[in-house]
């Protein structure tokens, strides 16, 4: 077996002249790289907060001490500096039951998000419990980030589904509108619905009705996100067969109950997987919120960076570490649906 | 909701005119005991939020000033970070009070788009950072170099007028980041690097090896002059604003203090006693009490020593004062009478 493969591998990969010459500089390349990154991000680099050392380093190493001296601001924002503890419980609590969630679905989880939502906001917000009061302009960072992602899929997937469903409706004067409000709402980026939502949603609210900049944000990003998922949607509605209608419909079930029991359980099932990658882009999308004054995780890193002349040259290791910090929610998030999927698939 | 949107154009006029709302702003910043202070999202010096999350700079002191003058707090202030994108739209939908943001004053700005600047707390300018080994002193000697620029921003534009009005048929090479700009500069490709004088400072101090080597040219080729700006329609918070900052350049004049301003209260001078409501209540044509700008003093200290801790040599920026001097030591910083 192992001299079969052996024997495959110098087939395939150095077979011809040209074949051996492409491998081996295609391993030279790889080993250049990986050197030369292994270098500057780990041998060379300076771990410790010291801007001196990390200035006489001139970018041949990584100046990974920018991480230990603002990662509070980088991660939290500019939420207050003695109430740090806060954010971080909020996020830890928030990211356990996520994992919870996919490892082991079941109905109480919906109690258990209600009450964690609950906690998170007391816990941001304070004003009670003897918590000082933090307003929600001055949340940021990573808190802030999987708020408005979670929030926002929370709030969208059900206005998704009702917009697929109406859609759907054999009634013009529901498929229209729907229809109407999904083509506008894919037709515009989000930047110009959070504009929207940020500087006009104020002048339509009836005299006397306020909401803050993270609530307005909210609605524009749930109404954004609700688009798009309603095509999701759509696609897995599409692919329940007719059979399955017309069966319930013998059975006696009304429209809501052939929905809720027959049609959807099947359609969400056939669609998680693009409804995963909904969610993993509207997490990604929630980065834009900063152009209304929100600083979440990106916006953060701004923040705590560009206005200190010691540090804002090692803005690369910033985004560096975000983007490991992106890529590990997302990539285990898409990891945990796939063993949700499975889970699913078995009878 | 179909029905508002048919109006959004409408709306969109009225966000750019706002209704006057005379006095609004000075009583609900009374009412909440709070300044809402829009600042940008991090320029050193001006304004930028250090490693304990504490907002610094000439923006906001300025900002601070005014809380101490109206709240009697120089620490009730909201601070709202706002991209240079979002800062008009920002304070016309009321988000934020004042907005102290590094904002050129401009005819545009001022007269179309629903605000206006209250005055001048910094002129800044565009300058250009040559290697010393050039021998280049004087812009004029620029005749035919390369200059590093960045691109789509007003450095950009006011590079080419300059080339063409001098008739030097300068070269700007042009990046897209300002990281790109400042290394194709550093690594030779350009003879110049242009971009505003503060952050030519800053550069110098914090991210050349050897700042020995290079040189900031003595002329400056655009008029940047930075300042706070507020809604219209408000003349009463206009005139807080406006008299506030003029209080801080009559102090350097006066030669007032953060450390002597209690002492200065037994002063002989007529003008100190006047600016600090011993001998006269000028609060009250401003609708504040006697001892607003005491206590503008007393938080930040005079215009001067703002521009020393935040820009001068006791800040990491290190720039001379320049055309920021008072105008009585041959600088441009100019406060009319407060009497």
């Amino acid at each position: 077996m192992a001299i079969g493969a052996t024997t495959t591998l110098r087939a395939r990969l150095f077979g011809s002249p040209g074949n051996a010459s492409l491998s081996l500089l295609i391993v030279a390349l790889l080993l250049w790289g990986l050197t030369h990154g292994l270098d500057w991000a780990v041998l060379s680099a300076q771990f410790r907060p010291d801007a001196e050392a990390c200035r006489a380093l001139d970018h041949a190493g990584a100046c990974w001490g920018v991480i230990a001296e603002k990662h509070s601001q980088i991660l939290f924002g500019r939420y207050p500096q003695q109430e740090m503890w806060r954010p971080a419980l909020a996020t830890a609590l928030l990211l356990a039951l996520l994992g919870q969630s996919f490892l082991r679905p079941r109905a109480g989880l919906v109690w258990a998000w209600a009450v964690v939502a609950a906690v998170v906001l007391l816990l941001l917000g304070g004003g009670a419990f003897g918590l000082a009061a933090v307003g929600a302009e001055r949340w940021g960072g990573l808190p802030l980030t999987l708020l408005l992602s979670l929030a926002g899929i929370a709030g969208a997937l059900p206005l998704g589904v009702l917009l697929a469903l109406g859609r759907r409706s054999a009634l013009p004067a529901i498929s229209v509108p729907c229809g109407a409000y999904i083509e506008l709402v894919r037709g515009v980026p989000l930047v110009s619905l959070l504009f929207l939502a940020s500087f006009l949603l104020p002048l339509f609210l009836p005299q006397g009705l306020t909401m803050g900049v993270l609530g307005r944000v909210l609605i524009g990003l749930i109404l954004f996100a609700a688009a798009y998922l309603a095509e999701v949607v759509r696609g897995g509605l599409q692919a329940v067969p007719e059979a399955q209608r017309l069966q319930a419909a013998a059975l006696g079930l009304g429209y809501w109950q052939t929905q809720r029991w027959v049609i959807l359980p099947q359609a969400l099932r056939l669609a998680l997987p693009a409804l995963m990658n909904s969610f993993i882009s509207t997490i990604k999308e929630t980065s834009v919120v900063t152009v209304v004054s929100l600083y979440e995780l990106t916006g953060a890193l701004t923040l705590a960076l560009a206005g200190d002349p010691d540090w804002r040259p090692f803005f690369l290791e910033g985004y560096l570490f975000i983007a490991a910090i992106y890529w590990l929610i997302c990539f285990a998030l898409s990891r945990l649906s796939l063993r949700f999927e499975h889970r699913r698939a078995r009878p | 909701m179909d029905l508002r949107f048919c109006l959004l154009p409408a709306l969109l006029a009225l966000l750019l005119s706002p209704p006057a709302e005379a006095g609004k702003t000075l009583d609900a910043v009374k009412a909440r005991k709070e300044l809402f202070c829009g600042v940008s999202t991090g320029l050193a010096g001006f304004s930028a939020s250090d490693s304990r999350g504490n907002w610094q700079g000439l923006d906001v002191d300025i900002c601070k000033a005014i809380a101490a003058a109206v709240v009697g707090d120089p620490s009730r202030v909201r601070w709202t970070p706002v991209n240079a994108q979002q800062r008009f739209a920002s304070l016309q939908s009321g988000e934020i009070d004042l907005l102290s943001r590094n904002t050129t004053w401009t005819l545009t700005r001022d007269a179309s788009l629903g605000l206006h600047f209250t005055g001048v707390v910094f002129y800044d300018g565009q300058g250009f950072m040559v290697a010393k080994k050039s021998k280049i002193t004087a812009a004029r000697q620029l005749a035919n170099a390369e200059v590093c620029v960045q691109s789509g921003t007003t450095t950009e534009k006011n590079l080419s007028d300059y080339s063409r009005a001098q008739n030097l048929k300068l070269k700007p090479v042009v990046f897209e980041s300002f990281e790109a700009s400042l290394k194709a500069f550093f690594s030779g490709r350009c003879r110049a690097y242009t971009t505003d004088a503060t952050s030519l400072a800053t550069i110098l101090q914090r991210e050349v090896k050897n700042p020995g080597d290079y040189a900031i040219l003595p002329e400056l080729i655009s008029k940047e002059p930075l300042g706070p700006v507020v809604r219209r329609g408000d003349d009463e918070w206009f005139a807080i604003v406006k008299w506030v900052v003029n209080a801080l350049i009559e102090a350097e004049e006066l030669g007032i203090t953060q450390a002597n301003v209690d002492a200065q209260k037994a002063s002989g001078d007529p003008a100190v006693l006047r600016l600090l409501g011993v001998a006269e209540d000028l609060g009250k044509s401003l609708q504040l009490d006697r001892d607003w700008a005491y206590r503008a003093i007393k938080a930040v200290g005079n215009y001067g020593e703002i521009y020393e801790r935040n820009l001068g040599s006791a800040s990491p920026v290190k720039l001379a004062r320049g055309a920021n001097r008072l105008w009585s030591k041959g600088g441009l910083i100019y406060a009319p009478p407060l009497r």
